[in-house]
């Protein structure tokens, strides 16, 4: 079927107003310091940069370059910091905690805003998804930090020190919430760094932390780009190094650590495979495909981007599937209808570029949604691929964009070995309404997560995390104070 | 007596797609209507839950919203459904479902007046020439607790009356127990005693409880040959819900693709204003499609959500609020 024959006359007949959010609400400055010992350091003091709207492509503020000094100030702060924020009581820094919580509640809209004009996402996913969860991981850990001793890492586990933390720019403030709160929880302090294209919203949590009172250097924001991150990980004064982002980064920084002493935790790229049987909710697993790759845009390193669909309805899934992208609503990220909004940066669509070009030199067919694309800023079309082989690039390699590549499979067996057949193991989904496949299929997929009838879906209850080269270590749950604990 | 008859398929053909929908009954037995229900895919209660939630996000302003609103104004079926309602409170139901705003006359009349089958010929001599069709609930409403024989007599003495539509409740209990057949027949019944009369199956899903449940109710009565079919009484404390209202839409969608016929819906029960039924227009927008927004395939069984229709649609054109007691009661 080509997107041609697709019904359009039964789409979109009812349409829908421009409904923006306020980019005022933002209050975005014109330049920022380093967040360090408790305090902003003066713009003036630092080498700038620019931060792109990649909605327009237009800057919205400079952010200071961290240098090899500013993260040596830094981590210096967090040293001072650490006897004391160690051996305070555990409610003590559940009270912190639960400050920062409540005032991520109350700034939340304008998080929202900043997270969307920096990141390009579309604001329904920062006001419900990104900012409301960010506040649900500080809320969970704060209810941790008095109660170590129950964690299972036998009595009083020690923290370990001062925590080099790398977050990359697919959601920004929550991958900071990821990271900070249950290091804070075990009596860690911290350096966070920012990932390059996405700094504002971990320098309003910064304004946050001081709002919230948290004492002096118990953490610490340094923004820059990856020699600011490499600056980090080489620093002899860190005792944890934990990373999200890409594989090939991780690989570096696990060589250089290994010959030191320090701990780490990384989480990193996958190729999640999203299995759907015969007996599948229908509406709903087409709702779930379709959050599954086009959420965020496709940058979320556990999307479900390869489709393993059983044969006996793969044309009638296919075609369900093509209807609802045509629905899918790109555009204006700050609009609240917009479902998709933009890629976050020139770098990045043009690896997507580059990988959609090549699933089609390979033969793979491709569907892409008849949206209308903004002509300023960075843009994708939604896109299916269908006859995807399993040897093909796009069916292999993270493309970490709204491009969702289509195989199927027979019988069980056959949907474990292609669904693992990947260098990744990060996140996969089942859908079937038989529960005894669905577990049977679960036990026999190489993955840290495995979603069944549903898909990217996060709790700070539950861990995160990855196995071969999608990382190691966990993140969220009690398993994820593992990765702060001296255990 | 199950008959098994050994006619080969077409090749290609579901048993969904194979009951297409012609002049005679088109399920030949139970065992067929019984397989063709069970070939329908479960409904994951909370992936539906999510999806209606995520939809009611939509953020619908300026002229999209008047678009809306006159569009809810045209799809409601003004209902009064009292043992104490008058033939003077009918009278005064139908001046308002015909002129919803005498004030305005930009504003559209309402589909269909809703009534007890005793008081459709006030209805009718009420409405005049008036583009408003009277609806009669017939069959035992709202229990739908009698026989077949009184249920019949029931619709032909509305018909008679003149009723345009018959909204006829299922026998929820039949279905539950498992007799398919038996409420697969009664709605043929139904449908052969209406004449050219429209029939809206209620399927009372309050009392129905699962979405798995919705699903195969919705498909069961469209392939007996309802015209619509519809959720609720409003005798029931669970009425309409958006997640039900996603049910019955991907219903009757999935319907008119594999058999050609577009079967409406209408949702009753507790839509009082008008931000739901505009968030209700925008499920059916996203679920069935545009073909769905019109009178003809969607309707909204209320009493109340026409003066908060009214009252937003001033509010939008003036920029303030008026006092509700601009409005009429009825």
């Amino acid at each position: 079927m080509t997107d041609q024959q697709l019904d359009q006359s039964r789409l979109g007949g009812f349409t829908y107003d421009p409904a923006p959010e306020s980019a005022s609400v933002a209050r975005i400055a014109d330049a920022y310091g380093l967040f360090i010992d408790g305090a902003f350091t003066d713009p003036g003091d630092h080498e700038q940069f620019v931060t792109l709207n990649p909605a327009s492509a237009r800057p919205l503020a400079t952010v200071a370059h961290g240098s090899t000094a500013d993260v040596d100030r830094a981590v210096a702060a967090a040293r001072r910091a650490f006897p004391s924020w160690s051996t305070t009581t555990g409610s003590q820094r559940a009270k912190y905690l639960y400050r920062i919580a409540r005032l991520i509640q109350e700034r939340a809209r304008e998080l929202a805003v900043v997270e969307t004009l920096d990141n390009g996402k579309p604001i329904r996913e920062t006001r419900d998804v990104d900012v409301p969860l960010a506040a649900a991981y500080f809320f969970y850990y704060a209810g941790w930090a008095d109660k170590l001793d129950h964690a299972g890492f036998g009595p009083s586990p020690r923290p370990l020190g001062v925590a080099g933390q790398i977050i990359p720019w697919n959601f920004p403030l929550l991958m900071a919430a990821w990271k900070l709160a249950p290091a804070l929880a075990a009596g860690n302090t911290c350096v966070l760094k920012p990932a390059e294209t996405t700094p504002l919203s971990a320098l309003v949590l910064a304004d946050i932390l001081a709002q919230a009172e948290l004492p002096a250097g118990v953490v610490n924001i340094v923004t820059g780009d990856g020699a600011t991150g490499a600056a980090l990980v080489a620093h002899p004064g860190v005792d944890k190094i934990a990373f999200t982002g890409s594989t090939e980064v991780g690989r570096l920084i696990q060589q250089r650590l290994g010959e030191r002493g320090t701990h780490l935790t990384l989480e990193l790229g996958g190729k999640g495979a999203n299995i759907v049987f015969e007996d599948a909710p229908v509406d709903e697993m087409i709702e779930g495909i379709i959050d599954g790759i086009f959420f965020n845009q496709g940058h979320v390193c556990c999307a479900g981007s390869r489709l393993l669909v059983q044969e006996s309805i793969a044309d009638e899934v296919v075609r369900r599937l093509l209807r609802r992208v045509e629905q899918l609503r790109v555009g204006d990220p700050l609009d609240k209808n917009t479902d998709v909004g933009a890629i976050n940066s020139a770098a990045q669509l043009a690896r997507i570029e580059e990988l959609t070009v090549a699933g089609e030199a390979e033969g793979a067919t491709r569907h892409t949604s008849s949206c209308a694309l903004p002509t300023e800023g960075y843009w994708f079309a939604p896109t299916v691929f269908t006859d995807v082989a399993q040897s093909h690039r796009i069916a292999r390699e993270e493309i970490f964009g709204p491009v969702l590549s289509v195989l199927s499979f027979r019988t069980p067996d056959e949907a474990v070995a292609k669904a693992n057949n990947t260098k990744y193991g990060l996140a996969c989904g089942v859908w079937s309404e038989k529960g005894s496949r669905t577990l049977w299929v679960a036990q026999r997929l190489r993955a840290g997560v495995i979603w069944a009838n549903t898909y990217n879906r996060f709790d700070p209850t539950s861990p995160f995390g990855g196995v071969r080269e999608s990382g190691f270590g966990r993140e969220g749950g009690r398993h994820g104070l593992e990765a702060y604990l001296d255990v | 007596m199950v008959q098994v008859t050994t006619t080969p398929l077409r090749s290609g053909a579901s048993a969904v797609r194979f009951a297409t929908r012609g002049s005679g009954p088109r399920i030949e037995s139970e065992v067929e209507l019984r397989s063709v229900l069970a070939s329908l895919s479960g409904v994951d209660a909370v992936g539906a839950d999510a999806r209606a939630a995520k939809l009611a996000t939509r953020s619908i302003k300026r002229s999209s919203k008047m678009a809306a609103l006159d569009l809810a104004i045209s799809m409601v079926d003004l209902t009064t459904l009292e043992g104490a309602d008058t033939p003077g409170r009918v009278a005064s139901l139908c001046a308002k479902a015909a002129r919803p705003d005498p004030s305005d006359h930009g504003v559209p009349s309402v589909a269909a007046v809703c009534v007890y089958p005793d008081l459709v010929a006030t209805a009718k001599r009420a409405l005049g020439d008036a583009p408003v069709a009277v609806a009669a609930v017939a069959t035992a409403f709202p229990s739908g607790r009698a026989s077949l024989a009184v249920k019949l007599a029931d619709v032909a003495e509305a018909c008679l009356a003149g009723a345009d539509e018959i909204d006829m409740v299922i026998d929820r209990g039949a279905f539950l127990a498992g007799r398919l057949g038996q409420v697969f027949d009664e709605i043929v019944a139904v449908k052969a005693a209406c004449g050219p009369a429209y029939l809206k199956v209620i399927l009372e899903t309050g009392e129905l409880v699962t979405y798995d449940n919705v699903r195969r109710a919705s498909w069961l009565a469209m392939l007996a040959g309802a015209d619509f079919i519809k959720t609720s009484t409003g005798k029931v404390p669970v009425a309409a819900t958006p997640p039900v209202a996603l049910v019955m839409l991907e219903a009757a969608r999935d319907f008119a693709e594999s058999t050609g016929t577009a079967v409406g819906v209408k949702l009753a029960g507790g839509i009082r204003s008008a931000k739901d039924a505009i968030r209700y227009l925008v499920l059916v927008n996203e679920t069935a499609g545009s073909a769905w927004l019109s009178p003809e395939r969607f309707r909204f069984g209320a009493s109340s959500l026409l003066n908060d229709l009214l009252m937003q649609r001033l509010k939008q054109q003036r920029g303030a609020y008026v006092r509700p007691d601009e409005f009429s009661g009825d």
